[in-house]
């Protein structure tokens, strides 16, 4: 049953792998919860690295600028996979308020609560406040747009967007577009951009020349990840159409609660892992529901896996670099 | 466009419930044909209650007669919705054993999703 399962992952990933890296030394660095990720931007290429262990060797020493991202902080859920939400968001706060190096910013893609009750968001605003960096940029998750068609959240934390929540801005010649995929979502489907997201996106990029690095961030994956479990997005093709001509693009997304990293050419997808919960691998389990660890081990699960993400011409390198334990593996693709 | 449970709808509802462990039984012995059956045929024990487990409704299309509540309840650890396809109810966000009910007067097919997951789809056919 259990080589059978593994077949299927196997098989499930082959499709996003052509990248050189090992199959199931990518499965085992799909992280299933941890507490963000650090960005740091050298020569406009983005380079990735959990923030626990590795950001002393080096940090984020001659980049240009970093950012945190983290994400699916579902402020509000009190079930077991984790009853205490808000103490594992400020773990995650606290370990970036610990980083050497101060990221300019931090991205939070979406989720940021679990029924997007005032109560929720206050309690996130509250944590959020004690965070170092100059400022925090969001995009909303599916579960942050439940009332009155998100209003709720756009007073909050759309002021200046566009439509649902979209924008972009600019920080040292980088481009960083911000993108909802989670409203008007059709029966049946994937997560959803829309007609006239596509057409802003379209025209927002047309100004900036094809070196500008361009950094692309919303909630569902823009990637078609696992389709059964709603894993992608119907109109994602669209809008990577019109990034094609650029020379760096990188994709950040959350929704799935684990890492899963992909390199197509000159464009780079990533997936960041929960400050709430750990979710299965795709095809892993029943359904894409909150996965149960003992209680001991969730403030483990939360430290232990730690992904690195490094371009290294087409490959990239993963390192699992657990926070307590066992030593940390490294795989490298050729 | 909410209704209020009424003491009818309760014993409704446990029937149902008899009538779905019934079919739960029968798909275990894979006489799916036969499931089919009795889950499209409108009486007074057709299921009035559709279940959200594991990101799914159960079961998927039920058949009712014109008149009766239907109640949708969330048994999963994440909130869901339900939202008719073509606009005609939608219910707020259901927590964890939260419920939805909605009384169909109209004959018709009724398709509805949840609008977090639009992957979950599901029927309601009513009949005169």
């Amino acid at each position: 049953m259990a080589n059978k399962t593994q077949d299927l992952i196997d098989q499930n990933l082959q499709d996003l792998n052509d990248d050189g890296v090992d199959r199931r030394g990518f499965l085992k660095c799909m992280a299933w919860a941890g507490t963000g990720l650090v960005w740091t931007l050298n020569g406009g290429i983005p380079v990735s690295r959990a923030f626990a262990k590795t950001i002393g060797k080096g940090g984020s020493k001659g980049s240009d600028f970093s950012f945190v991202q983290i994400s699916d902080s579902h402020i509000g859920f009190n079930k077991p996979a984790n009853p205490d939400v808000t103490a594992t968001l400020q773990v995650a706060i606290d370990r970036i308020n610990a980083m050497p190096h101060k990221p300019d910013f931090i991205i939070h893609t979406g989720d940021l609560s679990q029924l997007s009750k005032p109560s929720e968001f206050d309690t996130l605003d509250q944590a959020l406040k004690g965070v170092t960096a100059k400022q925090v940029y969001f995009v909303p998750g599916e579960h942050d747009m439940l009332t009155d068609n998100g209003e709720q959240y756009l007073q909050r934390y759309g002021k200046g967007t566009k439509g649902s929540g979209w924008y972009s801005f600019d920080q040292k010649g980088v481009h960083f577009v911000g993108l909802v995929n989670v409203v008007n979502l059709k029966a049946g489907g994937l997560g959803s951009l829309g007609h006239e997201q596509l057409e802003w996106l379209e025209d927002d990029l047309k100004a900036h020349s094809a070196s500008t690095p361009i950094v692309m961030f919303a909630h569902i994956p823009l990637w078609t990840i696992y389709p059964d479990w709603g894993w992608g997005t119907d109109d994602s093709e669209q809008a990577l159409s019109y990034v094609k001509r650029f020379g760096s693009v990188t994709v950040l997304n959350g929704h799935i609660h684990q890492v899963m990293q992909k390199v197509e050419g000159k464009l780079s997808f990533h997936t960041a892992m929960s400050t709430a919960f750990p979710q299965p691998a795709p095809g892993t389990a029943p359904s894409a529901g909150p996965m149960k660890v003992p209680a001991e081990q969730l403030q483990k699960v939360l430290g232990i896996t730690d992904v690195n993400y490094l371009v290294s011409g087409k490959s990239l390198a993963i390192v699992d670099s657990p926070l307590e334990g066992s030593s940390a593996s490294n795989k490298t693709g050729g | 466009m909410r209704n209020i449970k009424t003491s009818q709808s309760v014993v409704f509802t446990w029937s149902a419930l008899a009538l779905v462990a019934i079919v739960s039984v029968m798909t275990l012995r894979g006489a799916s044909g036969i499931v089919h059956a009795a889950i499209a045929e409108p009486s007074s024990g057709s299921p009035t209650e559709v279940k959200i487990d594991n990101f799914a409704f159960t079961p998927g299309v039920i058949t009712v007669k014109a008149g009766t509540q239907v109640t949708w309840i969330n048994h999963d650890d994440i909130p869901h919705t339900v939202d008719s396809t073509e606009g005609k109810f939608k219910s707020a966000a259901m927590d964890t054993e939260d419920k939805f009910q909605f009384r169909f007067t109209e004959p018709g097919e009724y398709p509805f999703f949840c609008r977090m997951h639009p992957k979950m789809t599901g029927k309601i056919i009513v009949q005169p």
